[in-house]
């Protein structure tokens, strides 16, 4: 690496997330490595099940690597950084509905579970009227729960409003 | 039977009037997913693959590629009177549309790219219908060994050539096979990447990993950044006339038709991508253009172009699909699962056994062409409305229908886990720049592939050589060789000089 002048707006040395994301890739690939060890080989097959699933492997360490030494002379994450400024509040609030949708669903059912989801996303996205939020998660949720589990034949299962329609 | 006899009893299938509504249906719902920012073809079609399990064939698949077609015309919109491009191959249209409706003619703008959508569309599933035959007598001659060279030529440029970077594209891709992969290896019955999970046994939905990449994580992105908030993205009224003054048909007739014959070629090829076929479109334009002081600053050429150039590479896209079986964007790869789903395989084979369902299809494409036409310019005020949705409603909305399409199928938490992983899987992909189609059709195309490759060698009784000694195959191999290594020493070239 030449140290250029005129490449002042680019930082210098490791990027820390995109080693980050490298050394994910790489771990990926090996926890795949293990895994392929752990198929059961079949003496009858040309290509056996574990041939693919080796170089899926081997691929994914290879890239990794790649992705590495290109992370610490700079990395690349800078040239298209279009995230800007990280907003901890409005990401939090979201992953706070999703939680609580995941946790809720299979006792209090998809209606209520999703229209909390509903309104904790809302909020992540700066929306201030909560009662707004509430009715109209609840009946885009009554819809959707109407038209795909009762029309189209998804199955969504049951739940506190469920079992009243 | 002739290609046209086909077409005909293609058109005494698609006109049922069932399959007429799905169509409408079809069209319908694409448009409102397009002009809508955030979600894409490829999203709408994975949560609705359960209707797989309810509607027939035929049915479902009018629906879907309807929804297809109309997220293309869709998408334009968005992208004249948002700026926000609706889809990525719209971005191109948003740089002379979006100045057009600032100066007050959004009303030519959306009535050249519709018109000129209708236009390329209708040359493009011309094409199809064309040229689906000749590819399949091709196809025909083609046996293991080359199935697995054409995907991996696919692979290559679907990973590698497209996208901003070989390393990134290709990782997105060896995640796809590695989520592919995982599950029961259906020729010889072991459990692979399963971790002892049993819900992993049969593996991971195509729905529950697109519907987290694209919806999830999407929404995931645009909660965690501050600039997404504050954004002023206040929707251009259309002040002047839909009907195009005379100057405008004059300007927009040739880009029409330039643009779809440079679209149509690119989708058909087993590289596929709308984005290149619209900006090779916008430089054409803006090089052959009387008018080239005007080129940003809202030149009708530059939206007639391209949008003409991107509904036909979309056309394209369903001739490989169809004709061999082989996805190159990731609409194309869901829609090849949906085709699973009821155990059709799309390829050569297809046409010789389900000719119905084939040129039903194909039919479809020419009706929904003009449905579309129709729903996008005298009711364009009615997708106007669609774009004032608030965000934090429509993001809501978003999740509630990524949780249907997933937790509604199998009520298991196991699978809003997984969309949940998915969904930080797409927002990190998102973050640090890899592209997310390479994971669909690595893992809808990685397990055939596989097979393929596995049969292959299996003929040859354990022979790589297979590969390289047939001529079709090596070709296909050198080719995606060069695709890779290519650009590389083109550098090194011309930095020597």
């Amino acid at each position: 690496m030449s140290d250029n002048a005129d490449s002042k707006a680019t930082p210098r040395g490791v990027a820390k997330g995109d080693l980050g994301i490298a050394l994910g890739i790489i771990v990926l690939g090996l926890i795949a490595g293990w895994q392929t060890t752990t198929i059961p080989q079949s003496a009858y097959a040309a290509v056996g099940p574990r041939a693919f699933a080796w170089a899926t492997s081997v691929m994914l360490v290879v890239m990794g690597a790649l992705l590495a030494k290109d992370a610490f002379s700079g990395g690349w994450s800078h040239e298209s950084d279009e995230f800007g400024e990280v907003d901890w509040p409005g990401g939090l609030w979201l992953m706070g509905g999703l939680i609580l949708n995941v946790g809720l669903i299979e006792i209090i059912g998809f209606i209520l579970a999703g229209t909390l989801m509903f309104v904790f996303t809302a909020k992540a996205f700066g929306s201030s009227s909560l009662l707004r939020d509430a009715l109209i998660g609840f009946a885009l949720a009554l819809v959707s729960y109407v038209g795909f589990d009762r029309v189209l034949g998804y199955k969504i299962g049951s739940g506190w409003i469920e079992m009243m329609i | 039977m002739s290609t046209f006899e086909h077409l005909l009893n293609g058109f005494s299938i698609a006109l049922q009037p069932f399959n007429l509504l799905w169509a409408f249906v079809g069209v319908t719902v694409g448009t409102a997913i397009g002009v809508l920012p955030g979600l894409g073809p490829a999203l709408t079609i994975a949560l609705l693959l359960p209707l797989t399990y309810k509607v027939e064939p035929t049915s479902a698949l009018i629906l879907f590629a309807g929804i297809y077609y109309g997220a293309m015309y869709g998408g334009s919109t968005t992208s004249i009177l948002l700026n926000t491009p609706g889809e990525s191959a719209s971005i191109v249209t948003s740089i002379e549309g979006n100045k057009m409706a600032k100066k007050g003619r959004a009303g030519a703008a959306l009535a050249t790219a519709a018109i000129g959508s209708f236009v390329a569309g209708t040359i493009g599933t011309i094409g199809i219908t064309f040229l689906a035959g000749p590819v399949v007598e091709l196809a025909l001659k083609f046996g293991p060994a080359e199935y697995f060279s054409l995907m991996v030529l696919s692979f290559v440029t679907v990973s590698a050539v497209l996208g901003s970077s070989v390393a990134r594209g290709l990782t997105a891709l060896a995640v796809g096979i590695f989520l592919g992969m995982i599950g029961i290896d259906n020729q010889t019955g072991q459990a692979r990447f399963t971790f002892g999970i049993t819900e992993l046994f049969d593996g991971i939905g195509v729905i529950v990993v697109a519907v987290g990449l694209f919806a999830v994580g999407e929404t995931l992105y645009l909660a965690f950044q501050k600039s997404s908030k504050n954004q002023d993205d206040s929707v251009l009224e259309v002040k002047d006339s839909l009907w195009m003054s005379k100057e405008d048909w004059s300007r927009s007739w040739k880009p029409w038709l330039r643009g779809a014959f440079i679209g149509f070629p690119i989708g058909a090829m087993p590289a596929g991508g709308a984005e290149i076929p619209t900006f090779l479109s916008y430089y054409t334009e803006k090089k052959l253009s009387k008018h080239p002081e005007e080129f940003g600053h809202g030149a009708i050429e530059g939206v007639a172009g391209p949008e003409a150039a991107n509904n036909a590479s979309a056309a394209g896209v369903l001739v490989p699909m169809l004709a061999l079986g082989l996805p190159t964007s990731a609409t194309a790869a869901i829609m090849l699962s949906a085709f699973q789903s009821y155990n059709i395989n799309p390829g050569p084979q297809l046409f010789a056994t389900k000719p119905e369902l084939v040129w039903g299809l194909i039919a479809s494409l020419y009706i929904g062409n003009v449905m579309l036409l129709v729903l996008n310019l005298p009711l364009v005020g009615l997708w106007v409305k669609i774009l004032r949705i608030p965000t934090p409603l429509l993001y809501g909305g978003i999740l509630m229908f990524a949780t249907i399409g997933t937790y509604g199928i199998s009520r298991s938490a196991v699978d809003l886990i997984l969309l949940y992983v998915m969904g930080i899987m797409g927002f990190f992909m998102r973050r640090y720049d890899f592209p997310t189609a390479p994971v669909i059709i690595g893992m809808i195309l990685g397990p055939l592939a596989e097979q393929n490759f596995r049969q292959a060698m299996t003929i040859s009784q354990g022979d790589m050589m297979i590969f390289l000694t047939k001529p079709i195959s090596l070709a296909l191999l050198l080719i995606s060789v060069l695709a890779i290594a290519g650009p590389k020493l083109w550098e090194m070239r011309s930095r020597k000089v």
